[in-house]
């Protein structure tokens, strides 16, 4: 069983009294348990099963505008205390950052309403076992699948965040997770792909036989790929890659990356950014989402927040001491966005395939070509050629490039979005972009 | 070397006989012990942005049976933990018995020192030089708008304990120093990284204001950048230069050598043993015996002394990197591979310090050699699909080459190209093999893992250029 709020709660403020009396005029503290059981599959049997139960502490000390932090797994009340001394006498000698304090009080979430996010069903190693069965059975029903691993994880976790101001809270939540990857050969080549589900809810997941079956399907159409010459070219991204395109734009809008001057839309709320159809939400409030939150990771109550509206920048993502930086208060995302989409645009996913007589369908990008500083992006990637709407032949070996700045003005969405994780996205259109193959 | 039963209820006797007993009918198994104690400073903005402390401890037990591993995780070492996970690892196991392979090699050479780097230096000087860092790149030059440095140490001791009582232990010193710079000039924002460090104390790395070569260079690549022009789309001839852009070879190549995928025959190289799967000259080792680098160990995960693995001679590919369980499956033995992140991961077959090894050719011969391509000298990160063997890796600084010269630089770019045929398509080897500066961390499955790569310079006669420029 994962551990209940009053043992976290005793833990966490006997760090914080600890603290206080050792000198500390603040200090904030995290205490976590989490308990995760993965059972993992292959060629339709068992390959390994896998359990972890682990504890987590963090505390940041403050004298005055001084601070460090210090973290743990091992809970047993002597460690905590030589760790907080250590801790402590480590901010005595840090310098002064004039920016370092806790959370404003008045922004301090007060009133904690249930999201749904924890379910205590337990899904016993042996239903997990019958689950990732049905799951490879329906891979590999397909004869050019040769492969088959999948897996299923159940976890459960409870927190308490406190701060020597009084804050003093924490819920559980709880995630299962299933995914399956598998290859495909043919004479000719021999191709992965995969298909996952996670949600907060058991109930929720999706059929074994479904998830094995498009898994199967994703990876069998890939097999036999060709190479495209190189050109401008628009190019679709499916949904599996268009919401990766939040990240970054998430990650350029954070706080810490405007006061660093660092990102490529510094300077830039209230202008347009991305085309004038778009809009950007991020809610904390969704139930049973798998980016949902009561409050961020420094206790600040977060509210929905439209980052985009009609394609204009009106937010950055901000937490207490980046907010201090740009003289902006907090709205509550230190840690980062919780549930973070674009609302629906306005074509079929229909129209949008058959908009131009010739389109990319990108399905997989790996690499880590995203440069925040300039905005300049060029990774690998795999996909289809579309020509009149229909899906000609799967295409790898190849990059796409552009830079995030024509990329996001240059958006059009299908009308598909659906909440499947804490970020979402339609299916995507960008035009103008460049293919380098052959 | 810590002492893992000292403030436990758990005795080194009771761990040895419940160990036994868990393992009695099994084909393999352990269990891992770690304390790991951490530190990381960072300077950012003008400022110590952040200073943490960590220490961690806790133990995994495993227990493998054929094809099966199960495996479980607690950081509280005590009794009824290591009960609850015996029970758990038997019940996954329970209609599968196997026997226990108690052999395993040894060795007394050892690879680094018993340091705790993070107690060498005080918090003070570490904190000076940050400064400095910063003080001096700002005062080098107008158009330094941003800096970051920082430390990273560790100290991690580990014990294995196997079935019948025999213990093993490595004690792993750790550093990294990195700086990383902005500039802006026209209105144009280029950046610059560039750190050192491996398993030695910091003044091992910082001796002669040996953090000055650090930021020089992290400043002239973001200065080159700054001049950088669109670069071009299309495939054609690439030449590499020595050190770091050898990922190359770790992405390509290193991942699908991994036991893991080929005993699942899910690595493109699965059915090539024996095949020549690289132009003639080309050698590549891994070798986890080099003193101090951030890629070597004493032993690995599972016990195992490490050693230099040939993966490919002359162009033949000879070996695959084993870990104990994926050997076992595939009749062959462990190269001391077996590595994990920490104990809350189960050990996978890694690489740890991936070479390709001189030829006779040099760089400027390659340079020449080249109509139009590219001359890529470092590199960000890179990824492989170990299946289709398709690769990337992105340029952090490269220059395109016109007519057998070095023209301008060029931005940022992927290349990509296919693993088990991309070292055919090398045309030179070069004479001048350098190690990396000790900064690369390899992800697999979630888990990361210090590794080091070195290659010479070598020419590349065909691969796809990701740049905008058609």
């Amino acid at each position: 069983m994962v551990k209940d709020q009053e043992f976290l709660k005793s833990k966490a403020s006997y760090c914080l009294d600890l603290a206080k009396k050792m000198g500390a005029t603040d200090a904030s503290v995290t205490v976590g348990h989490s308990i995760s059981e993965t059972v993992n599959f292959r060629n339709k049997s068992l390959e390994a099963s896998d359990r972890s139960d682990g504890l987590a502490l963090s505390i940041e000390t403050y004298l005055g505008k001084r601070r460090s932090s210090i973290s743990s797994s091992n809970l047993i009340d002597e460690n905590i205390k030589t760790l907080i001394e250590k801790c402590f006498e480590t901010t005595k000698i840090t310098p002064e950052d004039e920016f370092n304090s806790l959370p404003d009080k008045n922004l301090l979430a007060k009133q904690i309403g249930s999201l749904n996010l924890y379910d205590e069903t337990r899904f016993e190693n042996d239903k997990k076992i019958k689950y990732l069965k049905d799951l490879e059975e329906a891979a590999s029903s397909n004869k050019q699948i040769i492969n088959t691993e999948s897996s299923f994880t159940e976890n459960k976790s409870n927190f308490i965040l406190a701060n020597s101001d009084g804050f003093c809270d924490g819920y559980k939540t709880s995630s299962f997770t299933t995914s399956c990857v598998t290859v495909a050969k043919d004479e000719n080549s021999m191709e992965r792909d995969y298909e996952f589900s996670s949600k907060r809810h058991l109930s929720d997941i999706k059929q074994a036989s479904d998830l094995g079956n498009k898994a199967a399907v994703q990876t069998i159409r890939k097999l036999n790929p060709n190479k495209i010459g190189s050109e401008k070219i628009s190019i679709i991204f499916d949904k599996r890659i268009s919401k990766g395109m939040l990240s970054v734009f998430a990650s350029a809008i954070s706080a810490s990356a405007i006061a660093r001057g660092t990102s490529f839309l510094k300077d830039k709320i209230n202008h347009q950014v991305f085309a004038n159809s778009i809009n950007v939400i991020d809610k904390p409030d969704i139930i049973k989402g798998m980016g949902s939150q009561n409050f961020d990771s420094e206790g600040v109550n977060s509210n929905t927040l439209q980052l985009i509206e009609n394609g204009i920048l009106k937010n950055y993502l901000v937490d207490t001491y980046n907010g201090k930086k740009i003289n902006l208060q907090s709205n509550g995302r230190s840690g980062g966005t919780t549930n973070l989409y674009f609302e629906n645009g306005h074509l079929s996913y229909e129209d949008l395939l058959k908009k131009n007589s010739k389109s990319l369908y990108i399905t997989e990008t790996i690499g880590h070509g995203s440069n925040l500083v300039t905005g300049d992006y060029s990774v690998g990637a795999t996909g289809f050629l579309v020509e009149d709407g229909e899906f000609k032949y799967p295409v790898n070996e190849i990059t796409i490039a552009g830079n995030f700045k024509d990329m996001f003005k240059n958006i059009t969405l299908a009308n598909d979005l659906e909440f499947e994780y804490s970020v979402n996205s339609p299916t995507m259109m960008i035009e103008g972009m460049t293919v380098a193959g052959k | 070397m810590s002492n893992f039963f000292n403030k436990s209820d758990l005795t080194r006797q009771d761990a040895d006989k419940l160990v036994s007993e868990t393992l009695n009918n099994c084909d393999d198994g352990e269990l891992y012990l770690e304390e790991s104690k951490s530190e990381s400073i960072l300077l950012d903005d003008n400022k110590i942005k952040s200073s943490n402390y960590s220490s961690d401890l806790g133990f995994g037990f495993r227990a493998i049976s054929n094809e099966v591993v199960a495996y479980s995780y607690s950081n509280e070492i005590s009794k009824d933990s290591l009960k609850n996970s015996s029970e758990n690892l038997k019940s996954t196991l329970k209609s599968i018995k196997g026997t226990y392979n108690h052999e395993i090699p040894k060795s007394n050479k050892k690879f680094y020192k018993d340091i705790n780097p993070i107690e060498q230096k005080t918090l003070d000087s570490k904190l000076e030089v940050l400064n400095k860092v910063n003080e001096f790149l700002r005062e080098k030059d107008g158009s330094v708008k941003q800096v970051t440095a920082s430390f990273a140490g560790e100290q991690k001791s580990i014990e294995i304990i196997r079935s019948g009582g025999e213990s093993l232990t490595d004690v792993r010193p750790l550093i990294r120093f990195n700086v990383s710079v902005m500039l802006e000039k026209n209105g144009r924002k280029e950046t610059g990284v560039y750190g050192i460090g491996g398993r030695q104390s910091y003044d091992d790395y910082l001796k002669n204001d040996n953090w000055k070569n650090v930021c020089e260079e992290a400043f002239r690549i973001a200065s080159v950048n700054l001049e950088s022009k669109p670069a071009p789309a299309g495939e054609m001839k690439v030449v590499l230069g020595p050190g770091w852009p050898a990922i190359l070879i770790h992405e390509a190549i290193g991942h699908g050598l991994e036991g893991d995928f080929n005993r699942k025959k899910t690595s493109a190289f699965h059915n090539l043993m024996g095949e020549k799967v690289a132009s003639e000259g080309v050698t590549i080792v891994d070798d986890g015996t080099i003193d101090n680098r951030r890629g070597s160990l004493t032993i690995d995960d599972e016990g195992t002394p490490t050693e230099r693995t040939v993966l490919i001679e002359n162009g033949i590919l000879k070996n695959f990197m084993q870990d104990r369980h994926n050997a076992r499956l595939m009749n062959t033995r462990s190269t001391g591979s077996g590595r994990r992140e920490n104990y809350r991961h189960i050990v996978l077959p890694r690489m740890r310090n991936t070479m390709m090894l001189s030829g006779n050719q040099t760089q400027d011969e390659m340079i020449k050699s080249v109509d139009k391509g590219i001359f890529a000298v470092s590199f960000g990160g890179g990824q492989v699909d170990i299946t289709s063997g398709k690769f990337v890796f992105n340029c952090t600084e490269a220059y395109e080459i016109n007519n057998g010269k070095i023209g301008s630089p060029i931005k940022g770019a992927t290349l990509i190209g296919d693993g088990p045929s991309i070292l055919k398509e090398v045309s030179m080897v070069g004479n001048d093999m350098m190690l990396d500066p000790g900064i690369g961390t390899c992800g697999k499955a979630g888990q990361g893992v210090p590794v080091g790569v070195a290659q010479p310079s070598i020419l590349i006669d065909k691969m796809t250029v990701g740049g905008t420029k058609l």
